[in-house]
């Protein structure tokens, strides 16, 4: 279904708020529950004003209590609910790992397709906010990795309210990833259900030379980057991947085989990390277009680090023009690739 | 056993500290919609009784004093299928020694539990069972070889659990206990009269998400029962060292739940007790915690050695606590049984037996293509290339063949 509005500024939570009460009044088997989302509105005002407006039976409370969250939204699926669970915060999502891992990614699987678990479990993630210690952390690796799981994650208003309706009408259980630092990001964008399918990813920018591949929080600063880059003199295209699980390997790999070389951006850390799966894909599927490796700008493999020190951590435009600027461009290897010493320190 | 003091004036005391007094109310209504006369249960408020509750003792006497017993018919049919029951959970560990199963759990010494459990719920209501209940799927009417699916080492459950409302057998302990909150929740906001019915075990009830199940539950007033099979033992754990509580059943007034503590191997105690607590959940008042007093003759699974941490001294104490010759000697009592009577029901098993015997020991095709169809609604791009890749490496090893 598609729902249009007028266009209109909107932030990105605004735009996931209006998802949510679209969801909510066009399904009543639609019910959003977590912890401070009736009341208060979720400590984002993500919810805000839902439980007014639809009542306490269809957004509440719940006890404090993350696998209690999605354990019971399980049982609601199974008697044909919808149900919209929030995670106060990344880090807080993990005590519910047994139910997402062993349940929500394998119960229909485990019932030969009999049971249906349409369940959208809304995590807001990763850092860029001056978060203290567990409120900053990018866990799309840990889900992603889980088979039966989709994960999806926007980067801008209009995506997230047309993600999210997707998410919400979607037969699959969806982890769905919202850059908290991108929460009050705004546009002027009419919000649409309908469009590209939900695990379509998006060229947000055209470009010849490089493919730079982001999404969630950094593609923002991605943007930057092929704006800086395009003054170096370097025509970056840049993908939003939009879904993380399943990824779109085919508007992937139609870049790089254009382009010859690739760049992926993330805040997480790193050591098997997201980018490292799309370096692969990309190597086996586009090697003999490759002119350089695949290269990755991400977070270090560290706790996320306090807020006076984020700033290192987080991939920067500089970062980003600094891998560029390592893709062999004059057929030179980078000296570090010739550096066996890094491999054995 | 000693009762816990309940302390109301202390609740007074905190409550000057809210503004909102509704914050601070004891929960009276579900003490007072549970009344100490009625029976069952025989225990206080929300505490449990100090001893376990029975109608039948071992030696299949009625005991009078404790209530009222079910109806013949219903007291007839609790055998029958325990009977049945354990026909099948014989004939399914012979199954794993000729290879047919990979893998089961006994519950042998349970049947009281799994069928008054069972026998208790109505047409619209829903269980959740264990790897341990097979036998309660059974008696739920799901046809035994689909039962077995699981532990007969297939990918999936065997059955759809909208058939007989009964969802997959849960291995992650605990888990299940959410689940049928969840469901018995949404029925009550969908308006619908259903109850859910958990088992679990006492190990299971060491897990935090047995916790939030019970705390979720009664804060919801979802109509849920939660019946837990204290066999004394989670593998090789003895129960002491799973908690130090005076019994599990009084975990309950922690939550706002009634808890009842019963003889699991009273079938009539069972299925009278759980009767009460589907009623009372149907009728609004919300979850109850069950704890039934059994214990699991045979080891953890086939491929378990019990003798590493229990005596046979205690196995015997319990195989004359048996269930079935209990409730048989009832039925004979009552002139409700005789031999013809039960050669009937022997019979009846046997054929019930073979029948599976037969059926288990064909092969079933196991389709490769179909390990990537249920992962999502649709084999997403990805999973349809894994599933060709896959099916190209078939076709390649038949040419070579
Ligand atoms: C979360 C989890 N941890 C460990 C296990 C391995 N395990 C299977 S059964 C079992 C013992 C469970 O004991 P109890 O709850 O008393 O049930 P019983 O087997 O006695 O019926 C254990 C430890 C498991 N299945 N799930
Ligand atoms: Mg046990």
């Amino acid at each position: 279904m598609t729902s249009t509005l007028d266009a209109a500024t909107v932030t990105m939570a605004g735009a996931l708020n209006t998802a949510l009460a679209d969801a909510l009044a066009a399904d009543q088997g639609v019910v959003v529950f977590g912890e401070d989302v009736g009341t208060l509105g979720g400590v984002f005002r993500v919810t805000d004003g839902l439980a007014a407006r639809f009542g306490q039976d269809r957004v509440f409370d719940t006890p404090l209590a993350e696998a209690g969250i999605v354990g019971t939204a399980i049982g609601m699926a199974m008697n044909g609910l919808r149900p919209v669970v929030e995670m106060q915060f990344d880090a807080f999502a993990y005590p519910a790992f047994e139910q997402v891992t062993s349940h929500l990614a394998k119960l229909r699987n485990r019932t030969r397709g009999a049971v249906s678990l349409p369940i959208v479990v809304r995590i807001p993630y990763g850092g860029g906010i001056g978060g203290v210690e567990h409120h900053c952390d990018s866990s799309e690796a840990y889900y992603a990795h889980t088979p039966g799981l989709r994960v999806v994650t926007p980067a801008s208003p209009a995506d997230a309210y047309r993600l999210l309706r997707q998410s919400i009408d979607c037969p699959d259980p969806v982890i769905f990833l919202e850059p908290k630092r991108r929460y009050w990001s705004k546009e002027t964008a009419q919000l649409e259900a309908g469009g590209p399918a939900l695990d379509q990813a998006a060229v947000v920018k055209r470009g010849t030379d490089v493919t730079l591949i982001s999404y969630g929080g950094t593609v923002a600063t991605t943007l930057e980057a092929a704006a800086a880059a395009a003054e170096e003199g370097w025509d970056a295209e840049v993908i939003d991947l939009r879904s993380l699980s399943p990824v779109d390997d085919r508007t992937l790999t139609e870049s790089v085989r254009r382009t010859g070389r690739a760049v992926v951006i993330h805040e997480a850390a790193g050591f098997c990390g997201y980018g490292a799966e799309i370096a692969a894909r990309l190597s086996e599927r586009c090697f003999h277009s490759l002119q350089a490796p695949v290269l990755r700008v991400t977070g270090f493999d560290i706790p996320y680090p306090a807020p006076a020190l984020e700033g290192h951590h987080l991939p920067s435009t500089d970062r980003i023009l600094d891998a560029l600027a390592r893709l062999q461009w004059d057929d030179e290897p980078d000296e570090r690739w010739l550096d066996s010493g890094g491999a054995h320190a | 056993m000693q009762s816990l003091d309940f302390r109301p004036f202390r609740a007074r005391h905190w409550r000057q500290l809210f503004t909102d007094v509704s914050h601070w109310e004891p929960n009276v209504t579900a003490v007072a919609a549970h009344p100490v006369s009625s029976s069952p249960p025989a225990g206080t408020g929300l505490l449990p009784s100090g001893e376990p509750w029975q109608l039948i003792d071992p030696a299949g006497q009625p005991v009078t004093e404790a209530g009222p017993l079910p109806p013949d018919p219903t007291l007839t049919e609790l055998y029958r299928r325990m009977v049945i029951g354990r026909r099948f959970d014989a004939q399914a560990t012979a199954l794993t020694k000729q290879g047919r199963l990979a893998v089961y759990p006994s519950s042998h010494g349970q049947d009281a539990c799994q069928v008054g459990g069972v026998l208790a719920l109505r047409e619209q209501d829903w269980l959740f069972p264990t790897y341990r209940d097979s036998v309660a799927i059974v008696t739920r009417g799901v046809d035994p070889v689909e039962v077995l699916s699981l532990l007969r080492g297939e990918w999936h459950c065997g059955y759809d659990p909208h058939q007989h409302r009964v969802a997959p057998q849960c291995t992650p302990l605990a888990t299940n206990t959410l689940h049928a909150v969840g469901l018995a929740h949404a029925a009550r906001l969908k308006d619908e009269d259903t109850v859910a019915l958990v088992l679990l075990g006492d190990g299971a009830t060491s897990e935090g998400d047995t916790h939030e199940a019970l705390n979720f539950a009664a804060v919801w007033k979802a109509p849920v029962v939660f019946l837990l099979q204290n066999n004394g033992y989670a593998i090789s754990v003895p129960l002491a060292k799973q908690t130090a509580a005076p019994s599990l059943a009084h975990k309950g007034i922690g939550y706002g739940i009634p808890g009842e503590l019963i003889d699991g191997n009273d079938a009539a105690a069972v299925y009278t007790t759980v009767q009460a607590a589907v009623e009372r959940a149907a009728g609004g008042q919300g979850p109850t915690l069950i704890e039934a007093l059994t214990y699991r003759i045979e080891a953890h699974t086939n491929a378990d050695d019990a003798t590493r941490y229990r005596n046979s001294d205690e196995v015997a104490a319990w195989l004359a606590r048996d269930p079935l010759t209990r409730l048989e000697a009832y039925l004979r009592s009552a002139g409700q049984l005789d031999d013809d009577g039960a050669g009937r029901l022997r019979a009846e098993a046997e054929q019930f037996a073979a029948v599976l015997r037969e059926r288990m020991n064909a092969d079933v095709p196991a389709d490769p293509a179909e390990l990537f169809a249920h992962v999502y609604a649709e084999p997403t791009a990805p999973l349809r290339e894994q599933r060709d890749s896959l099916l190209a490496e078939l076709r390649d090893a038949g040419e070579q063949r």
